[in-house]
């Protein structure tokens, strides 16, 4: 990873369309699920994502403190998105900075639109993701491993919630940067959605694309958070019904 | 949101009618679409667009005229009527709050003692960290969970040992007909006390209290797979002390527990009062 401080761009897409790690435009990077990681949250998981590890873990409902955040007619959803001092290359300052702050925001915000919230007023969700180890797309692997975890933690809520980035290298539409894509990319735009309805809860976006290209990249994201729906599951199946050879489904 | 969800009591089925139409051994996930078959949606499950989706982690239950998911995790959900231990968080001039495991804290005020106390004193009776066993007596919209401990089998609880597991393996602890805490009581020589919000106190000399707790550990990990009793029971047969003639000793009886006022209740009949009787209160299968 010395090429970074180096400024060298490194060929992030070959003539035949392989990217800097052999994955194809459209290909995600191996992802894997653990749910219930953690013993003392009422509810947890643990995502390796390519080179991402993040841990998530989820208290409540539970009181609210301090009290005055309270509101009487429906629970609020706290996040802490939290990247540790060696999580990166460079020692990362421990604590809260801008970026940590706005990425809690969003995500806290795109689950209180998926969480049945009015069934639990005066108290707080808490979601804590904590960032071991970075390698671009950390919020998507954190609203993945929260996701997992509240899932895990019993709360109601209408659908997981799958996240990914897809971005632009190179002059192509890519699903799911890796750290030189993002670093030396034209574009990064992270998305999750609601499976259920195909609703997109959060979405934001960094550099430059046209309509067009815009278009196509939240088509390639939906299409990769369904793929990532789908491990989503598998992992909440693997730990509450490991014995079942043949998980059947409801759906008639 | 669009949709309608159904609140309500989770975790446990409290119509004694029949059985499960289903098998009820469907895993359903939030945002799993279930076959509703003509049936209202119940707890755990929400309505949009036509079509019925599970909204918890849980096991598909459909029992008419309603379908349901019986969450498999999760915080304890007061119901009224439930007997619940508590710990105490927090005390005010007139009344104390109670951690039952719930998502907010439960008032209990004086009145509901059988304690005759001038405000100001009720840090005479009950201190933060003391269990208590208590009923929920309401449940109010805003979440207010009011308990009383003025009933049969309620009051401060002394000595012992509290366990936690989770709500939802409640009816396991307890196994049908309460087959599993009488096997736990019996072969350890300690007292039982199951809280529907899954907290147990244990009383019984400290081995038995030991051996209690490991197995209600494994009631708690493996409680959703097959076979449970008899793993149970080997468990706490392979940790029973032997006697001199590597026989292993007869557990002596269970003892009462120290009686702590002239207030407090007889515990003698503790298990029975905690006896589970909705029909999801099977031991193991």
């Amino acid at each position: 990873m010395g090429s970074v401080g180096a400024k060298e761009v490194p060929t992030l897409l070959t003539p035949d369309g392989r990217r800097i790690d052999g994955r194809r435009l459209d290909e995600l990077r191996p992802l894997s699920i653990t749910a219930g990681a953690l013993n003392q949250a009422d509810g947890s998981a643990f995502v390796e994502w390519g080179m991402n590890k993040v841990m998530a873990a989820v208290y409540g409902p539970r009181e609210v403190h301090p009290r005055h955040l309270q509101e009487n007619n429906k629970a609020i959803v706290q996040c802490r998105y939290n990247m540790a001092a060696f999580s990166v290359d460079e020692r990362k300052r421990p604590g809260l900075d801008r970026r940590s702050q706005e990425i809690s925001k969003v995500i806290a915000e795109a689950f209180e639109s998926v969480i049945f919230v009015e069934e639990f007023p005066r108290t707080s969700i808490d979601v804590y993701i904590e960032v071991l180890q970075a390698n671009a797309g950390t919020r998507c692997a954190g609203v993945v491993a929260a996701s997992v975890a509240l899932a895990d933690a019993g709360i109601p809520m209408v659908d997981l919630l799958p996240s990914v980035a897809v971005g632009k290298v190179a002059g192509s539409i890519a699903l799911d940067l890796k750290k030189e894509e993002d670093n030396f990319g034209e574009a990064d735009l992270p998305m999750a959605m609601v499976p259920q309805s195909g609703r997109l809860v959060l979405l934001q976006m960094e550099g430059h694309m046209n309509r067009e290209e815009l278009g196509q990249a939240l088509d390639l994201g939906v299409q990769g958070c369904r793929q990532i729906h789908e491990k989503m599951k598998g992992a909440l199946r693997e730990r509450y019904a490991p014995s079942s050879a043949n998980p059947q489904e409801a759906n008639a | 949101m669009g949709s309608r969800h159904r609140p309500g009591p989770r975790g446990r089925g409290h119509d004694g009618a029949s059985g499960p139409v289903g098998d009820g051994r469907t895993l359903v996930l939030p945002g799993d679409e279930i076959a509703a078959g003509g049936l209202r949606p119940g707890p755990g499950t929400y309505r949009t667009g036509g079509k019925t989706y599970a909204s918890v982690l849980g096991l598909l239950q459909q029992r008419p005229p309603v379908v349901r998911v019986v969450p498999l995790s999760g915080r304890y959900i007061p119901s009224a009527g439930d007997v619940v231990i508590g710990t105490v968080a927090d005390v005010q001039g007139t009344f104390w709050l109670l951690d039952i495991g719930a998502p907010r804290w439960a008032p209990l005020h004086h009145t509901g003692t059988p304690w005759k106390l001038e405000p100001g004193e009720t840090d005479r009776y009950l201190h933060v960290g003391d269990s208590v066993v208590v009923a929920v007596e309401s449940l109010e919209n805003t979440g207010r969970i009011g308990v009383t401990m003025l009933g049969d089998g309620l009051g401060k609880l002394d000595g012992g040992a509290l366990v936690f597991v989770s709500p939802a393996r409640v009816p396991r602890v307890i196994g049908r007909g309460g087959s599993m805490i009488e096997t736990l009581s019996r072969m350890t020589g300690c007292k039982l006390s199951v809280g529907q919000n899954g907290r147990i106190w244990i009383d019984g000399p400290p081995d038995g209290i030991e051996r209690v707790r490991a197995a209600l550990k494994m009631i708690d990990d493996e409680g959703h797979l097959p076979g449970l009793t008899d793993r149970v029971h080997s468990l706490l047969t392979s940790t029973q002390p032997l006697d001199a003639d590597g026989q292993p000793t007869e557990s002596p009886e269970p003892r009462a527990p120290p009686s702590p006022s002239p207030d407090s209740p007889d515990e003698s009949n503790a298990v029975e009062r905690f006896e589970y009787e909705g029909p999801g209160a099977s031991g193991g299968s």
